[in-house]
């Protein structure tokens, strides 16, 4: 399989907090990869390394062949990575369905000339981006939640309209951070199922998850961070029986 | 968008009911100071966009305002006369670009066409909006604010101090504006009613343009910004230059309203650049709602209206101040919250 993400020697510190450091791997395409670690290994900082949110003091990354670092997360976006945020980060004062219709972004090319005189290419985005959010919402089974504001949902309803809005980004690379967080063991089971959807409709996964029967249901394959080093990389029958992954993470 | 077309249909019944309840009173003159408060209002309405949907705060309008009445003003008023023959000015003139009136003691002008005088300040003031929000706009925070301060009290400074701009007299003698024959913003008696009609036919088509805007995709992603930045920029949108272009577009507004009155009233005084007026624009706008534009129409019209008319006395600009201070106590998202959306 082909690598839709190569990660090379990846390294950022904070102050004197090295959070990642020098960290390399792939992601296969078509693949649900996880990352896991202690808290504080580094996992969200990789990850926002990866969406452009913040710059990498050396290492390179290299999403579908294109070099991405340094580029602001927009341009990484329109290459087609999304990504949930483990602190849930919609936009407020939006219902969910126009959370999601923001999601179409990029498949929708009204500007400030064409929205001002609501030619017929801003009706017909409108229309479009309306429609496709609503299939989005109906399909995760959050449609009737449509009107109301995104920010006064339940938690685990929050989460559901984070993903729904990555997904109408059509991403190629989905970055999920923690999307069990909170969530009961029902939700828990119907996310799993929902994230391997998600791959079997062509999206490569990434995620970051601390509910273990979860991450080794779905992955294919797993990568485990502690102090921002990579300790171990494999399958989940591999990971399970690594020691030292045992011994600074599974086994505490 | 139903909602939005009754509330033309209500702004329209609003217009010609106040002109006849003036007329009906014997209070016509009103229509002058809502007139010159229409044209106020644009520049509220740009800061609506700015404001409550980019979530960006400029300290500066008045500025651009400045910009655009004193660009046409000077343009308008020039004496082009002694050049008359040179092969420039027979060229400009023949493609359009010049007028000839005769002065109050019918000495003969020749300056630009106060069509050339508009443009000009519309795309002046775009440009030097463009000049500083590029990159104050990629910084994160509010230091559009900061820098669009400093941008006010430099053109306040240079309008007080520039012989060309009048000094502290300001420039007078500025000749009406035809938009086409038989439809003109001056100032003369006889075309004050025309004159209140044009101006709030104006602030509605800039309404409507807005409402759409607002109601677009580019709507929604200057609300998404507004919401969360670093959400927006992972779904694509490329907030620094969507806050650029609504910098922009809310200047190129606050210029084009600026000349408008400046044909209207015959004339422009450097009191149309200080901070003061740029943070009386904003606290109209923090009062009407941030995010409304019924709402910052509404409440421009009402305060322009009284403080043209003189009831605040001595107290005008305190009022305002009071106003901005009451409201970020109180009710930092507005209080009109009425048409939130719109
Ligand atoms: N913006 C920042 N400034 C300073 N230090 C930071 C910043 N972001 C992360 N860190 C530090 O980097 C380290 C890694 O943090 P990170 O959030 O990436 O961990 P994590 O693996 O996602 O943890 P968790 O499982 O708790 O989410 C921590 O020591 C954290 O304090
Ligand atoms: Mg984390």
């Amino acid at each position: 399989m082909a690598a839709i993400l190569k990660v090379e020697g990846l390294s950022k510190s904070f102050g004197g907090v090295e959070a990642v450091k020098g960290v390399s791997f792939d992601v296969h395409e078509g693949s649900i990869k996880a990352l896991i670690g202690p808290n504080g290994a580094g996992k969200t900082t990789l990850f926002n390394l990866l969406s452009g949110q913040i710059r990498p003091d050396s290492g390179s990354i290299l999403f579908k062949g294109i070099p991405v670092q340094g580029l602001s997360p927009h341009r990484i976006a329109s290459l087609g990575m999304a990504r949930t945020f483990q602190q849930i980060n919609l936009f407020h004062g939006m219902t969910v369905l126009e959370n999601v219709m923001v999601g179409l972004h990029l498949h929708t090319k009204t500007g400030f000339f064409s929205g001002m005189l609501n030619l017929p290419v801003s009706r017909r985005d409108d229309r479009f981006a309306k429609e496709e959010a609503m299939r989005i919402l109906e399909d995760l089974g959050i449609s009737e939640l449509a009107y109301r504001e995104a920010t006064s949902l339940a938690y685990g309803q929050q989460r559901t309209v984070e993903l729904a809005r990555a997904l109408a980004q059509k991403p190629g690379l989905l970055l999920l951070d923690e999307p069990a967080a909170g969530l009961n063991i029902k939700e828990t089971a119907e996310l799993g199922s929902v994230i391997k959807r998600i791959r079997d409709s062509g999206i490569t996964v990434f995620i970051v998850e601390h509910d273990m029967s979860l991450v080794m249901k779905i992955s294919d394959e797993i990568m485990v961070l502690s102090y921002g080093q990579k300790i171990a990389e494999g399958t989940p029958l591999e990971i399970q029986k690594n020691e030292e992954v045992v011994k600074v993470y599974l086994g505490e | 968008m139903r909602r939005s077309y009754i509330h033309i249909l209500l702004y329209l019944a609003l217009i010609v009911g106040v002109d006849l309840l003036t007329h009906a009173l014997g209070k016509s003159y009103y229509l002058t100071q809502l007139t010159m408060s229409f044209y106020y209002s644009m520049v509220v309405l740009g800061l609506v966009l700015l404001m409550g949907y980019a979530g960006q705060i400029s300290l500066g309008h008045a500025g651009f305002f400045a910009i655009g009445g004193y660009s046409t003003a000077v343009l308008s008023t020039i004496n082009l006369m002694p050049y008359k023959e040179k092969p420039i000015i027979r060229l400009l003139e023949s493609m359009g670009f010049l007028l000839m009136r005769e002065d109050l003691y019918g000495a003969r002008i020749l300056s630009f066409n106060p069509w050339i005088g508009v443009i000009t300040a519309v795309v002046l003031a775009g440009v030097v909006a463009y000049l500083i929000g590029i990159p104050v706009l990629k910084l994160k925070g509010h230091y559009l604010a900061m820098a669009t301060l400093g941008f006010g009290i430099i053109v306040y400074r240079v309008v007080l101090g520039t012989p060309v701009f009048g000094e502290a007299d300001g420039i007078s003698d500025v000749p009406g504006f035809q938009i086409f024959p038989g439809l003109s913003i001056n100032g003369e008696m006889d075309t004050k009613r025309m004159n209140y009609y044009i101006a709030s036919a104006i602030v509605l088509v800039l309404l409507y343009l807005l409402m759409n805007l607002i109601n677009s995709r580019v709507g929604r992603a200057l609300r998404a910004i507004h919401g969360s930045e670093d959400a927006a920029e992972a779904v694509g949108i490329d907030t620094a230059g969507y806050k650029l272009r609504v910098f922009v577009l809310s200047a190129v507004i606050a210029a084009f309203a600026g000349a408008l009155l400046t044909h209207f009233n015959g004339g422009i005084g450097p009191g149309e650049s200080s901070v003061m007026k740029s943070v009386r624009y904003v606290a109209i706008v923090a009062a009407g709602g941030m995010a409304s534009l019924w709402g910052g129409l509404a409440t421009s019209m009402v305060l322009n209206f009284l403080s043209l008319r003189g009831y605040f006395g001595s107290y005008d600009d305190a009022v305002f101040g009071a106003v901005l201070i009451l409201i970020m106590l109180f009710a930092p998202e507005g209080i009109i919250k009425i048409g939130r959306r719109q």
